[in-house]
């Protein structure tokens, strides 16, 4: 089975895959904080929200994340970019850990160290499984 | 003992189900798509975003994913967010490992299925 081999540009996209959806989350609850609390009953706070720029900047990042992951999605495995993708878990816990003093527990540290683990074991191996059935114009 | 009714194991099940579907569609759209690079280098970020939004399986794998957005909020409403987002999230990683296997014939060798077990097992203990 012939790996290919991803250029340097795309190694860099998987890394903004790895941090695009945590980063947008942290931004968006940044922002979210500075809004306050939206109730069923001021509904209408969600569109005031949208011009927070905390907000605006979430929403940025999470678009550009899912413009990444689909440009990912069509050079490389479903199996190969979706493990990528749960290391912005570990992300997210060690920014909570880092800049909002959150503990972590043991069984997260845990969890932390299963999740860097599996993603290693993607990364060491070939991208994309050859199949020219399916793409047809590989390569063109 | 966190209470687990019927109701939410089945939420739960659409939920695995629509982003493992959801996921194998968009998964299966780019492929056809071809390489966005290539074709951005082409015809410019328009004619990307054009070869995108006009693929079926993009459009039926967003629909999926969609379903399985109502379904998470259906599930908070009788469960709470630390049961339901690890039970779905690490069940999701195994079912996608299964489904890019037999349906998008991706080559999940021994490695994969490890990356595939750990990052499952990760996620839960790291989200609950």
């Amino acid at each position: 089975m012939s790996s290919h081999r991803l250029k340097f540009s795309q190694y860099l996209m998987l890394v903004f895959i790895m941090l695009g959806a945590s980063i947008g989350d942290a931004l968006l609850s940044r922002g979210m904080k500075q809004v306050g609390p939206v109730s069923f009953a001021h509904m209408g706070l969600l569109l005031h929200a949208l011009l927070n720029p905390w907000v605006m900047g979430g929403i940025a990042v999470l678009i550009s994340f899912m413009g990444s992951y689909m440009t990912a999605l069509s050079w490389a495995d479903l199996t190969f970019v979706q493990p990528a993708t749960a290391f912005g878990n570990v992300v997210t816990a060690l920014i909570g850990r880092l800049w909002l003093h959150e503990a972590i527990t043991p069984m997260r540290w845990v969890g932390i160290a299963c999740i860097v683990i599996g993603v290693g074991f993607v990364a060491n191996g070939p991208s994309k499984t050859e199949q020219v059935a399916l793409t047809g114009g590989e390569g063109a | 003992m966190t209470h687990l009714s019927g109701s939410t194991v089945i939420t739960i099940v659409v939920m695995v189900l629509g982003a493992t579907v959801g996921e194998t569609l968009i998964s299966a759209a780019m492929t056809r798509v071809g390489d966005l690079d290539e074709i951005r280098a082409k015809s410019g970020l328009p004619g990307a975003i054009k070869a995108v939004v006009t693929s079926p399986f993009l459009i039926a794998g967003i629909a999926c994913m969609a379903i399985s957005f109502f379904s998470l909020l259906f599930a908070l409403s009788g469960a709470d967010l630390s049961l339901v987002a690890p039970a779905t999230n690490s069940l999701t990683f195994i079912a996608t490992a299964v489904a890019a296997k037999f349906f998008l014939k991706e080559n999940v060798d021994r490695r994969r299925w490890l990356a595939a077990l750990f990052v499952a097992a990760g996620v839960a203990l790291l989200t609950r």
